[in-house]
């Protein structure tokens, strides 16, 4: 009798072994409490190099996998891209007559261009494209538009060896101003795409009608830049109006480029960059570069503010 | 002895919205029609608790009472619309059964992004791969994307991760819901590990045989708000969703954790 202590499901009932709370070893947790989604934005994603790197490797071999080419897609598509434009505007419009080494001209543009609208779209749905990790692990989310960026950059390495051989061939030497472009020209881009994509990047999530919005965009930015008509022609249509035209930084950055590595092509740069391009292109760099931060300041002020819905809108 | 706060939830509040028509075209109709363009629901709402340093809470509740969108605000990947949720050191875990995988890459690189998504470094992912690896036991599968793995797998290889990461807090939400029973008892040891070294452990499960093994202490969601918070028996009596074959279920759980443990 005195050995039924239990009812009969007892034996389930009992605590099992397991050391008690009290006899657990206390953890040394210097961190203090604090709130476990707070980030500082764009500043951790940097501090977080690490982890961006792995994201930029893995986008850059998820991108061609499965297929057969692989990277040589990214020598493909531009090139296609300059034989189709230079056929078109070249050759049946015959813009190549009055432009020295219209080929060049044209490839600095497509480079730039295809660096901003890849940076801006791909930025855009790189949030959506992720929601595997997005979803279910703690990040700071702003990891994956910059990861983007800097995968349209890595793209761009195989183009510049193009210019640079082709450049070369024709005369062109490095010189430090036109280096110096080439920088401004290359920040422009990363600035403003990055802006453009945190903008729009959460808004994706929410409407995926934005990623059609953003090809129209891109599609405005091919053609409102001097990439297949010279910055000449716009002055002659324009007149003083051309200079609206330079307040759209892309147009300032394809300019840029030009100024690094087609002017050096030509007979006599020093006559080339006098007569085809703007000459204040310095100050309106600085216009760009200034106006590209101030978009990348809204950016992440509306990415901050939208991106907590994001999770459960995926 | 005081341990120090872990985890303070306080007041926190976290909103769903409902949305019922998503297109502008059903949006124009329903407002013709002054239906309702979008609903809201609370999944978490207004709790408040205060885990300590070292302590093991099982989460229980129906499905939908709010446990995982409670521990989505605890490891931070939402915040509550109001209150605040506080955490103290590095957290890792799993969130609904599924680490985030990315499908298209094999599972090693996946350790590799996922461990450093956790916070760990090149070196730490370097110096403890093998023992991720021998856990997961995905044997040659290793290198082939993570999408053809199956669902045991998957999950396998993400407990693997999360619980080697040198976390001050671990969630571990229905781990065990599709794990084998051998890979079952490897995940309860070594949470038990966890849970004796002195880590916070918040073990999400409808096994009240588990939670009894992993506990001590359980709190109840309800509908969003804290049905119950206490002592791990009472918990488990409380929320009964108590059927015949649970406990059949039980004492199988038990017979088979026990002889381990």
């Amino acid at each position: 009798m005195t050995d039924v202590t239990a009812p009969p499901a007892g034996r389930r009932r009992q605590p099992p072994v397991k050391t008690p709370l009290e006899e657990r070893p206390i953890r040394d947790v210097e961190a203090p409490l604090s709130s476990p989604s707070a980030t500082t934005g764009l500043l951790e994603v940097f501090r977080r190099h690490y982890l961006l790197r792995l994201l930029v490797r893995r986008e850059i071999s998820a991108r061609y996998q499965g297929s057969f080419l692989g990277l040589l897609w990214s020598y493909i598509n531009p090139l296609s891209q300059f034989v189709i434009y230079y056929f078109v505007m070249g050759v049946i419009f015959g813009l190549h007559q009055g432009v020295e080494n219209f080929a060049i001209h044209m490839f600095c543009g497509i480079v730039i261009v295809h660096f901003f609208n890849e940076t801006f779209s791909a930025g855009t749905r790189s949030i959506v494209r992720n929601k595997s990790l997005v979803q279910k692990m703690a990040m700071p989310r702003e990891m994956f538009p910059v990861a983007s960026m800097l995968v349209s950059a890595y793209h761009l390495i195989p183009e510049l060896v193009i210019l640079v051989i082709v450049g070369a061939l024709l005369g062109w030497t490095p010189t430090m101003a036109g280096m110096a472009a080439m920088v401004a020209s290359l920040v422009i881009c990363m600035v403003l795409g990055t802006g453009l994509a945190l903008m729009f990047a959460t808004a994706n999530v929410f409407f995926r009608d934005v990623g059609n919005f953003v090809s129209i965009i891109t599609n405005f930015v091919r053609f409102g830049v001097p990439m297949m008509y010279p910055y000449t022609m716009v002055q002659d249509r324009f007149g003083e109006f051309a200079e609206l035209y330079l307040w759209n930084p892309i147009s300032v950055a394809v300019l840029l480029f030009q100024e690094a590595f087609w002017v050096g092509t030509t007979k006599d740069p020093a006559a080339t960059a006098a007569s085809n391009l703007p000459a204040d292109l310095w100050s309106y760099t600085a216009i760009g570069i200034l106006m590209s931060l101030v978009v990348l300041a809204i950016g992440q002020l509306v990415f901050s503010r939208t991106e907590n819905r994001i999770p459960e809108r995926l | 002895m005081t341990r120090p706060a872990s985890i303070v939830v306080d007041h926190a509040t976290k909103n769903f919205t409902l949305r019922y028509h998503r297109t502008f075209k059903q949006m124009a109709m329903a407002a013709i029609k002054r239906q309702d363009i979008s609903d809201e629901f609370k999944a978490v709402d207004d709790v408040s608790f205060t885990i300590q340093q070292g302590e093991s809470v099982g989460l229980m509740g129906l499905n939908g009472s709010g446990k995982s969108t409670l521990l989505k605000l605890i490891n931070g990947i939402m915040k509550p619309e109001s209150g605040t949720v506080q955490t103290r050191g590095r957290i890792a875990g799993l969130i609904a059964t599924g680490a985030g995988f990315h499908q298209q890459l094999t599972g090693r690189e996946n350790i590799y992004l996922n461990a450093a998504v956790l916070g760990m470094t090149e070196s730490e992912t370097r110096r403890k791969f093998d023992d991720i690896v021998e856990f997961a036991d995905v044997g040659r599968h290793l290198d082939s994307p993570v999408g053809h793995y199956s669902s045991g797998m998957f999950s396998r290889l993400g407990f693997a991760v999360a619980i080697h990461v040198d976390s001050d807090i671990f969630l571990a939400d229905e781990v065990l819901a599709v794990g084998d029973k051998p890979f079952k008892q490897k995940c309860m040891q070594k949470m038990a590990e966890i849970r004796d070294g002195g880590r916070t452990l918040v073990y999400v499960s409808h096994a009240a045989a588990s939670v009894r093994k992993m506990c001590d202490r359980v709190i109840v969601l309800e509908s969003g708000k804290v049905g119950f918070d206490g002592d791990v028996e009472e918990g488990i009596r409380y929320v009964r969703y108590e059927a015949d074959e649970d406990q059949e279920e039980l004492e199988n759980e038990d017979e088979e954790l026990g002889a381990d443990i």
